[in-house]
């Protein structure tokens, strides 16, 4: 299997920029120098004391927290229900425009016009109209559950994205693959479910997982139609406290789960550049093949 | 007694080239035809076509009396019957060595596990491969490589064995190790169809020789004729081009 090189250049996550322990320190220093200037400008602004009431309030922060933290399970099973969801359905798309022939250009055109639309619209609109508008039909057996309506939203929505992550994993396996397999008598059916798709689908687990981290933060947006989760508990307190403190514990918990998992996004995706690059090179470089974690530091 | 293939006024065009024009070639059992011409003269369009891996735009093909070719007929039931074995190996790299021999047999042929495995381990042990069942193709060398897609293929137990340019992947070092096999495979009176540069190989091996040139087939017979007395100018001049590389 002839493999292409990697195509960008490889470089760390973080790099500091030239060599050695004097070019640690000069980061250091210039890091330490920028971010003074700022809090320098911060602090010493007209309007700091007041903001540091209604956004830093230790006391409001302490009280607000625990019930705050407590609505996030809401938004990991708005999370967890819709990313399986997405998963399926997305890969369900993927596949539907990747079918060959004349006869099934109708499922491909829907398929298309679909993930066209659910692309286009801002997903808070998809939110509202399916969370006030199909509950506002009173069509009997029809659920009006905003939780229910909040994860078909973002189910629609993420799976037009996730399918043209599919897509392009599916199109980057060579042609000459499925080939073979049909060289060897298995169908078309069978050759994508055997030989394409398990190569696609372990090529495009680092972009899937950047648009979860994407799907994670867009939780919120459930809000809007009266499911109480971790924004809206916090727009709550924030009312009954006259502060602002409580959305600063709400962004305090999404760059807490955030941000671990966009490292280990990055990470993912540059072992499977190393691990692309060591089978281009040949088995020789296999030995190099360390991800980093966090990157940075002089190399 | 009907032919392992038999192949009739055969067309195929890619856009305005037109790289096949006419195609017309008979394969009798355990014959070994080799395919030789400049890079350019259709063999290796003219294998795909066989299998219908590449659509055909006129002509017959006919493999143990079924035409592949005619029209509702179940083209993947006839291709299992023939077997392909490309330039590139095309190996399934996301798969253990056993489970690429074992795919096919398992997934078409409806074969249980042990079955598979047990067929497909006695094939990579009679071809030196035992130890590599475990292995992923990446960690093989190119020959090794090439030996198992040959594998793969007779896992299936083929009527016919297409074989395009097998060794023209390979470092030098490799290739005996393949062709090896090949005569191992003619000896057993596998009928084998061979796209090749090797012209020593083709003379040990073939009991016909099918030179193409742009799209025809020029020249067709014994080894020893075709290689002592060319009757065509364009076969006398590919053969001497050909000595002169220093590959006859």
């Amino acid at each position: 299997m002839i493999d292409e090189p990697p195509r960008a250049s490889r470089e760390p996550v973080l790099r500091v920029g030239g060599s050695g322990r004097r070019a640690v320190a000069i980061a250091l220093v210039s890091t330490a120098v920028i971010f003074g200037l700022i809090g320098w400008v911060v602090v010493n602004s007209p309007g700091w004391d007041q903001v540091q009431r209604s956004f830093l309030d230790w006391d409001n922060f302490v009280e607000s927290a625990p019930r705050i933290i407590a609505r996030f399970e809401v938004n990991v099973r708005l999370f967890l229900i819709a990313e399986v969801l997405i998963l399926v359905f997305g890969l369900v798309l993927a596949v539907l425009r990747g079918l060959p022939g004349p006869v099934l250009y109708p499922i491909r055109l829907l398929a298309t016009v679909w993930v066209d639309i659910f692309r286009a619209l801002p997903g808070v609109l998809v939110i509202y109209v399916l969370g006030f508008g199909i509950p506002g039909l009173r069509i009997p057996g029809v659920p009006n559950d905003p939780f229910f309506w909040g994860v078909v939203a973002l189910t629609l929505v993420y799976s037009a994205y996730v399918s043209e992550v599919y897509r392009a994993g599916i199109e980057s396996v060579h042609p000459s693959q499925a080939a073979a397999a049909r060289s060897l008598g298995l169908t078309q059916v069978q050759a994508l479910r055997f030989v394409v798709l398990p190569q696609a689908v372990r090529r495009v687990i680092p972009p899937l997982l950047n648009d979860f981290i994407g799907l994670q933060k867009d939780t919120v947006l459930v809000s809007f139609i009266g499911v109480v989760e971790i924004f809206r508990q916090s727009q709550i307190r924030s009312s009954a406290t006259f502060n602002f403190t409580p959305y600063l514990v709400t962004a305090l918990v999404f760059l807490l789960i955030t941000i671990p998992l966009a490292r280990i996004t990055d990470w993912l995706v540059a072992r499977e550049r190393d691990k692309r690059y060591a089978t281009a090179v040949g088995a020789s470089a296999a030995g190099s093949r360390r991800g980093r974690l966090w990157g940075g530091g002089a190399r | 007694m009907t032919a392992p293939l038999f192949v009739e006024g055969l067309h195929k065009s890619f856009g305005a080239l037109e790289v096949l024009k006419g195609i017309d070639l008979e394969v009798a059992e355990h014959e070994v035809v080799c395919l030789i011409g400049a890079s350019g003269s259709g063999k290796s369009t003219l294998l795909r076509c066989i299998n219908l891996i590449e659509p055909i735009d006129a002509g017959r093909v006919v493999v143990e009396g079924e035409e592949i070719t005619a029209a509702g007929v179940d083209v993947d039931r006839i291709r299992r019957r023939i077997g392909i074995v490309y330039q590139s190996f095309n190996l399934f790299p996301h798969m253990s060595v056993l489970d690429n021999v074992t795919l096919a047999p398992r997934r078409v042929l409806r074969r249980s596990r042990t079955e598979a495995e047990d067929a497909a381990t006695q094939l990579l042990d009679r071809f030196g491969l035992a130890d590599k069942r475990m292995d992923y193709p990446d960690r093989l060398s190119g020959g090794q490589q090439q030996r198992v897609a040959i594998v793969r293929a007779l896992a299936m137990q083929p009527d016919l064995l297409l074989l395009d340019e097998i060794t023209s992947a390979l470092d030098p070092e490799l290739i005996a190790e393949v062709l090896n096999v090949i005569r191992e495979l003619a000896a057993d009176g596998m009928t084998m169809v061979i796209a090749t540069h090797e012209m020593g190989f083709a003379r040990d091996i073939a009991s016909r020789i099918v030179f193409l040139d742009a799209g025809r087939i020029l020249e067709d017979g014994p080894p020893e004729r075709i290689f002592r007395e060319p009757r065509e100018v364009r076969t006398r001049e590919f053969l001497q081009r050909i000595i002169e590389a220093g590959r006859l």
